[in-house]
């Protein structure tokens, strides 16, 4: 008989990770086996790395260039979905962001006084949801989806209904720039200092274990005297802060606001990307590592599907699909049936 | 004090008084507003998000939500649409599309139920998958035009005097809500409905079979919404992959302007048929106005949700007051 032992603590980055593997192998297959294809890296594979004006592109570094916005964005969900809550309204807080940023721009305000008008009006966005959740004690979907829906309308009304196309060389660097000792994006960097900074709040403090707690027991924590209201608030905060970097991002990489299409369908990626790094639905635990891991698959995902001329519009699709597999591996049931299979 | 009404009426109560206080509005600001032809097209106009509604209303009465229904009803109305152009007859894809409709709940039903999964997230998924499902049938708007359904939009109207013809799909709402009202009310899906909101383990306890009256609930959501789609389709005379995008917000707040609490087990039907049509006096408002923004509906309909919820907020409050004190609140519906 076996005697059962605690289940070890596996990293939760694996399984994304091994999820941009297996996608970077489909994609090497198709490019070997597709008759009159590119070869393994011929010119237009997948794995195909060249310099273009110095500066090394193709489908792999893409990954890198526009995985940011994802990897952001899963950074800020990650501990509202560790407290048991969810924010459906990042596309559209993105959508306000951008605006707020070109409309400023525009208007002929220096780039710091935009980055910081539209980051902070992307965190009280997130309070908004914050106070809705906490005291107002609404279904977080619920609440959520009123800016989802509404914010849009919002992002529309700052940029009267157009495209706002801005000229600075300050925004265009946070997506488009690339210091000259680094190959890589400064999006890129901005999104590990940003995993860096969080990782250091949440794991070298008492912050992650009060997420923990609450997430895991929200009324065993109360009584144990956790703030866990003030500190609810707090993650939606954070999270829409963080989409607000990701909406300026977003806008500096296309050097306009549109807030129509900046950040749609982003929604329930970022969802997927912290729940298959290791983040449950029911709270309770919390992984960064995995979610930013989860942020890159999400891009890898989407890089494939433009490698192989599946619209913007159709690749929710298979997204959606892949995340319902994931709900249903993780699902207490499917775990419990796991269990009993392997006990005996 | 006594009020003369029952706390549970208020919303109900304060429903109806803005939606007199809106037409109201409307009647003093615009010439012809309140005219009877101007509202009898506003329940043509708003069919579509009524018969959804009705759906919605049992999904949120047992405890539940349906983020899916505006990806569910921009579906079918595309797959409609694309099947009459292939030269199928209406009726054949209307059949389609409602089978499909029921089948797409079903399978919600049963991820929500087997797998325990949060319903936003399965149904998430569905609004996402759904929606991009319909740029892989058509990429843009597809027109139709068929025969049978000119016979149908010219014949088939009711005449209400006065020069004002009643079309077909305000009829259609009616008939749901009404069918959705006997069987919120008087069936024993409908008891069993109301039991597992209001208290899921109660009712499995009581014997009331709480996954199959799950599964039924959202099937019925499904069926609905592809009886919604098809009022839209034939109502725009297309179907377009980017219509109906939100619909799901207006939809949960015409459920909750109606009287059902998000959190499950109290509500009624025709309360829905009042927030409907509040949201869609709201809409003809902002119509006339002629220079506001669209986008001022959807932070109308947000808004109004919210300032919804936080009036049940306080009645809850104030119940639970009068509870502790000896009063007592019914929950369930009243026996007929």
């Amino acid at each position: 008989m076996m005697v059962p032992s605690p289940p070890a603590r596996r990293p939760a980055a694996l399984w994304p990770a091994l999820g941009i593997a297996l996608l970077i192998i489909i994609n090497a297959l198709f490019d070997l086996l597709a008759p009159g294809g590119p070869g393994l890296v011929g010119p237009g594979a997948f794995l195909h790395v060249s310099l273009r004006d110095g500066v090394p592109a193709g489908a792999l570094i893409d990954i890198l260039n526009y995985g940011a916005t994802f990897v952001i964005l899963a950074l800020g969900m990650t501990p509202v979905i560790a407290t048991r809550g969810v924010d459906l309204s990042v596309g559209s807080i993105m959508a306000i962001s951008g605006a707020v940023a070109a409309t400023m721009s525009v208007g002929g305000r220096p780039a710091a006084e935009s980055i910081a008008l539209a980051v902070g009006i992307a965190a009280l966005c997130g309070l908004w949801n914050g106070v809705l959740v906490s005291v107002l004690r609404l279904q977080p979907f619920v609440a959520t989806l009123v800016l989802m829906v509404a914010g849009r309308g919002v992002a529309q009304m700052i940029t009267d209904s157009q495209i706002t196309t801005f000229h600075d060389a300050t925004l265009e660097y946070i997506g488009l720039g690339r210091p000259s000792w680094l190959p890589l994006p400064f999006s890129f960097i901005l999104a590990g200092a940003l995993l860096g900074v969080t990782i250091v709040a949440v794991r070298k403090t008492a912050l992650g274990l009060l997420l923990e707690a609450v997430g895991g027991n929200p009324e065993a924590a109360r009584l144990a005297g956790v703030r866990a209201r003030l500190l609810i608030v707090g993650t939606y905060v954070w999270c829409g802060a963080c989409a607000g970097v990701a909406g300026l991002i977003a806008a500096a990489n296309i050097k306009a606001a549109d807030p129509f299409h900046a950040g749609r369908n982003l929604e329930l990626a970022a969802i997927f990307a912290v729940v298959v790094g290791g983040t449950p639905l029911t709270g309770g635990r919390l992984n960064l590592v995995g979610a930013a891991v989860g942020g890159l698959l999400m891009q890898c995902l989407t890089t494939t599907m433009y490698t192989r001329n599946i619209g913007a519009d159709v690749a929710p699709l298979p997204q959606a699909l892949v995340i319902l597999a994931v709900c249903i591996a993780g699902a207490a049931p499917v775990r419990a049936m796991r269990a009993q299979k392997a006990a005996r | 004090m006594r009020l003369p009404v029952s706390p549970r009426q208020i919303p109900i109560a304060v429903a109806g008084l803005i939606l007199a206080g809106l037409i109201g509005l409307g009647a003093v600001r615009f010439e012809h507003f309140a005219s009877f032809p101007n509202l009898a097209n506003l329940l043509g106009d708003y069919a579509y998000v009524g018969i959804a509604s009705v759906g919605a209303t049992f999904v949120i009465l047992s405890g539940g939500i349906d983020l899916s229904v505006g990806s569910l009803v921009a579906f079918t109305s595309v797959l409609t649409a694309d099947l009459i152009r292939h030269g199928w007859h209406p009726l054949a894809a209307s059949a389609l599309c409602l089978v499909l409709g029921a089948a797409f709940g079903r399978v919600t039903g049963w991820l929500v139920r087997f797998f325990a999964l949060p319903a936003f997230i399965v149904t998430l998924a569905g609004m996402f998958g759904l929606r991009a499902a319909c740029f892989l049938i058509a990429g843009e708007s597809v027109s139709i035009e068929h025969p049978f359904l000119r016979w149908v939009s010219s014949s088939l109207e009711l005449d209400a005097g006065a020069g004002v013809a009643i079309p077909l799909r305000s009829l259609l709402l009616l008939a749901v809500v009404v069918v959705g009202f006997i069987l919120a009310r008087s069936t024993r899906f409908g008891r069993n409905v109301y039991a597992v909101g209001g208290n899921e383990r109660a009712a499995q306890m009581m014997g009331v079979p709480v996954g199959a009256t799950t599964i039924w609930v959202y099937t019925l959501a499904g069926f609905c919404s592809a009886l919604a789609g098809l009022v839209f389709t034939f109502y725009k005379q297309a179907g377009d992959p980017t219509s109906a995008v939100g619909l799901e917000l207006s939809v949960v707040a015409s459920v909750v302007i109606g009287g059902t609490l998000l959190s499950g087990g109290v509500g009624s039907i025709p309360g829905t048929l009042l927030g409907v049509l509040i949201l869609g006096v709201i809409r003809l408002l902002i119509d006339f106005e002629g220079n506001l923004n669209s986008a001022w509906t959807s932070i109308a309909i947000g808004s109004l949700l919210l300032g919804f919820i936080g009036l049940q907020k306080l009645i809850g409050e104030i119940g639970l007051r009068s509870t502790q004190t000896g009063g007592s609140l019914d929950r369930a519906p009243p026996t007929p």
